[in-house]
């Protein structure tokens, strides 16, 4: 994992005073909230329906036990004894005091963590593939250009207020486990012909009220020139993005408006510029921060499991993924127990979810976004053990994939733009699956869940969607079909009115019944759609 | 033409440099390119700074103006001037507060006149912020790869 | 009614106008009436309260107060999955009372 230097350290450290001093002026009243609304946003600082919230980053969604533990610690000490984990592999504490958020961000400083820019109109927490280093899939590693983007993006002078949010993410196979294409720039390392190591480029992808896709803008960039190629998108987008209309102001207006051509050619042009302003971090740097990625010394063990325990092995077909080395495995620790938050996880499990690091995964662990915790490197031999623990601490649900692990934003019930409660769907849902049987009958099926049009928990994304809208003062739901942020990207469609609480869960009851009438093979939910269309699911719900 | 526009010297409350202030008013970037005489020109957000490039040679001030400070792209109006290689002085006004000091001097901004003057030990630590920076720009200090690897 | 909310610029917590000052409970809110706008700039400007906005509400038989929007109800109680943090932890019928 990437250690800081003292410069690192240093940036940190000037942040977090920085903020000790905005803190000071805006609870001594010589900057009004306009003025430190801004600034408080630049670290991660909201004020929701309940208290202040303040979002950490965890850049692509890598951490190390000790930071977890702290990240436990500082729930218990500073918040109710929770956090909430995000789709934007960032946690969310709920009741924060601004009196307290300088102390936190110490807190945080010393084990190399921090809010910088997790929220705010600049370049966001960047987020990346949480197989990383582990999958037997990949190229490489994505996270060593992930953390040089990081680096070039933090503080950055010309990009700090850019017409919207901006959000990257580096990935490195092809498969996609990380929503590439749904990024304001997606980034995928690629070999080319020649067996060169670059970066494919996207643009222009998002959800929020417009769901777009973003096109591919650059089949290859070298790796000596990809901050330079990077520098080059963002100078078109700070300086022709619209700043009118909100709504409008995220790239994906741009390039659906210009058109991805000419995106492009403007792209060119400031990029050929650019090579010769020389912005480019130094080769050597990429070349130093490799190594803390390189591979833990794994060891040969037994490559199977005993399946003798059904529930064990139950476990391990849906909750662990395939690992570059035979005697390994990725264990996924789902925080979606049935019946419960989407995403939350206790001081008490992030320090357990610390210790199993410590002792089962070479000291790391990995946010989703899907909501949930991986140990990226985990002994097959080990997997009995960690799972017993798990077990015993109520974070063994063997339901990855499934639709009992479905994407809940935090909805009405914290969050003060939302028009409906996301969470106690997801409750509902997972309690009534669970009790028919229907979730293992399923197989993967994606449930995404968003209290607002901003689309915070993807539902545009997901196999089925689902977004709360306000219906003269009540909450109703709309149910969405086909979505897929997966590689083979897509986005969902509405069904048609929309439903209140429960008949939504009804809805979710009759389209998956649909599905389980009409499958045909290893066809999944989606695969079904696609073949069939939206119509018998439209008369299944509204014939 | 527009004489009302530009800020006044007296409105200038930080300047790093020693050569003489441009004491007359900033036309716009339209009539900047229709008059062959105008010494100083003013920025909107929405003008493209490149069309000033032929001129760079006879501009002794651009000022860029942020009517809101949330509106960035004088930033990159900054920069490409300096990478063009303009030497003149270069003026952010309006809503310019202290929080945003260090990044438009890191831009090449090299005067700055806001609409509300600024607390100036506030100030003086602002642009003091950064030890070090991570982004190469045109202001020329060594960035920390740069410094990593030996300059 | 209409109802001067907002949240303690210090702490955070979500709270009412009474007429003389600030509480966390909505049944003590007061009826602002025609002086909101004004008790709202006071009492911002003085650092009392953060974003403060007024919303309507109705002074319900028994005394109590009810926001008109469910946002402001779920703010005044707490959030709605976890009775146990809400102000009325032991309060089984509390959560009828959003909805
Ligand atoms: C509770 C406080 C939150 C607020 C106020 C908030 C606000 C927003 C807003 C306004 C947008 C729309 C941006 C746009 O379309 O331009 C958005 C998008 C998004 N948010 Fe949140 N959010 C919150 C929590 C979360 C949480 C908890 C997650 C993760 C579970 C999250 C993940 C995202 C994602 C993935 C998007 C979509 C990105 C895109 O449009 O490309 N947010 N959020
Ligand atoms: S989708 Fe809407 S309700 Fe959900 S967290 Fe985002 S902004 Fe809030």
């Amino acid at each position: 994992m990437y250690k800081y230097d003292s410069y690192d350290q240093a940036m940190v450290d000037a942040r977090v005073e920085e903020f000790r001093d905005q803190a000071r002026r805006r609870l001594e009243g010589s900057l009004s909230e306009d003025e430190f609304k801004p600034l408080r946003l630049m670290n991660g600082l909201y004020l929701q329906l309940h208290a202040y919230m303040l979002r950490v980053a965890i850049p692509y969604g890598t951490l190390n036990s000790e930071q977890m533990s702290v990240l436990g610690d500082i729930a218990d000490k500073y918040d109710r004894g929770y956090g909430h984990f995000t789709t934007r592999q960032n946690l969310q504490y709920n009741w924060i005091k601004l009196e307290d958020t300088a102390d936190i961000l110490a807190d945080l400083a010393k084990v190399e963590m921090h809010a910088i820019q997790t929220s705010g109109n600049c370049i966001r927490n960047i987020s990346s593939d949480h197989f990383a280093g582990a999958s037997h899939d990949e190229l490489v590693d994505p996270r060593p250009y992930a953390e040089l983007m990081r680096q070039w993006s933090s503080f950055h002078p010309e990009f700090t207020y850019l017409p919207r949010k901006f959000k990257i993410c580096v990935i490195a196979s092809e498969k996609d486990r990380a929503a590439m294409r749904l990024h304001d720039i997606g980034v995928q390392i690629v070999k080319n012909e020649t067996g060169e190591i670059g970066a494919r480029f996207y643009a222009g992808g998002g959800m929020g009220r417009t769901p777009m896709i973003a096109p591919m803008i650059r089949e290859f960039v070298p790796l000596d020139q990809l901050i330079t190629y990077a520098e080059a998108c963002l100078r078109v987008y700070n300086r022709y993005g619209r700043r009118d209309n909100k709504y409008k102001a995220r790239i994906k207006i741009l390039v659906h408006e210009l058109g991805r051509d000419e995106y492009v050619r403007q792209v060119e042009e400031e990029f050929a510029h650019m090579l010769e302003q020389g912005v480019e971090p130094p080769l050597e740097e990429i070349a130093r921060i490799k190594p803390f990625f390189a591979d833990p010394a794994f060891e040969d063990g037994p490559k199977q499991v005993d399946r003798s325990d059904p529930d064990f092995a139950l476990w391990v077909d849906r909750n662990t993924n395939r690992h570059k080395h035979d005697s390994y495995v990725s264990a996924v620790i789902s925080l979606k127990p049935v019946g419960g938050i989407p995403g939350d996880a206790t001081g008490d499990q992030m320090r357990l979810m610390a210790k199993l690091a410590k002792q089962y995964s070479f000291d790391e662990l990995r946010i989703m976004h899907t909501q949930n915790v991986v140990l990226p490197h985990v002994k097959i031999g080990d997997l009995h053990a960690l799972w017993t623990e798990l077990e015993a601490a109520g974070l063994g649900s063997p339901n990855l994939d499934t639709i009992e692990d479905m994407i809940a934003c935090p909805g009405l019930d914290y969050c003060a733009l939302a028009n409906a409660r996301s969470i106690p769907l997801a409750q509902r849902i997972s309690e009534r699956f669970d009790a028919s049987g229907k979730t293992e009958k399923l197989g993967e099926l994606k449930l995404k869940i968003s209290g607002c049009i901003n689309a915070c928990g993807h539902h545009h994304a997901g196999h089925i969607g689902i977004l709360g809208v306000d219906k003269k003062g009540l909450e109703n739901y709309q149910l969405s079909l086909g979505g897929s942020e997966a590689e083979d990207t897509s986005l969902a469609k509405i069904t048609g009115p929309g439903f209140t609480e429960d008949g939504v869960i009804e809805a979710v009851d009759k389209v998956t019944d649909v599905y389980l009438d009409q499958r045909e093979g290893e066809e999944r939910f989606l695969d079904t759609y696609r073949r069939i269309g939206m119509a018998p699911f439209k008369e299944a719900l509204y014939g | 033409m527009d004489n009302a526009l530009g800020k006044s010297p007296d409105e200038v409350q930080f300047r790093f440099r020693n050569d003489e202030m441009v004491d007359h008013a900033a036309v716009t970037v339209d009539s900047c390119c229709d008059q062959t005489n105008a010494t100083a020109v003013r920025i909107e957000p929405g003008d493209d700074a490149r069309v000033l490039l032929p001129f760079l040679d006879r501009l002794a001030l651009i000022e860029v103006n942020f009517p809101a400070f949330g509106d960035g792209r004088g930033y990159s109006s900054a920069r490409i001037l300096r990478e063009a290689g303009f030497t003149g002085e270069l003026r952010a006004v309006g809503d310019v507060g202290i929080d945003q000091l260090s990044h438009m001097r890191r831009c090449g901004f090299d005067a700055f006149a806001p609409d509300k003057p600024l607390n100036e030990e506030d100030a003086k630590r602002a642009f003091a912020t950064w030890e070090n920076v991570y982004q190469a720009t045109i202001d020329g200090r060594q960035t920390i790869p740069q410094i990593r690897h030996g300059g | 009614m209409r109802v001067l909310t907002g949240n303690d610029l210090k702490t955070g917590d979500v709270i009412w106008w009474t007429g003389e000052g600030w509480s966390r409970h909505v049944d003590a809110a007061a009826d602002a009436g025609e002086t909101a706008e004004q008790v709202l700039a006071a009492e911002e400007a003085a650092l009392r309260v953060n974003v403060p906005y007024v919303i309507d509400a109705a002074r319900e038989a028994d005394g109590s107060v009810r926001p008109a929007h469910i946002k402001d109800r779920i703010r005044a109680l707490g959030p709605t999955v976890r009775p146990d943090l809400t102000l009325k932890p032991k309060d089984p019928e509390a959560l009828d009372w959003i909805i």
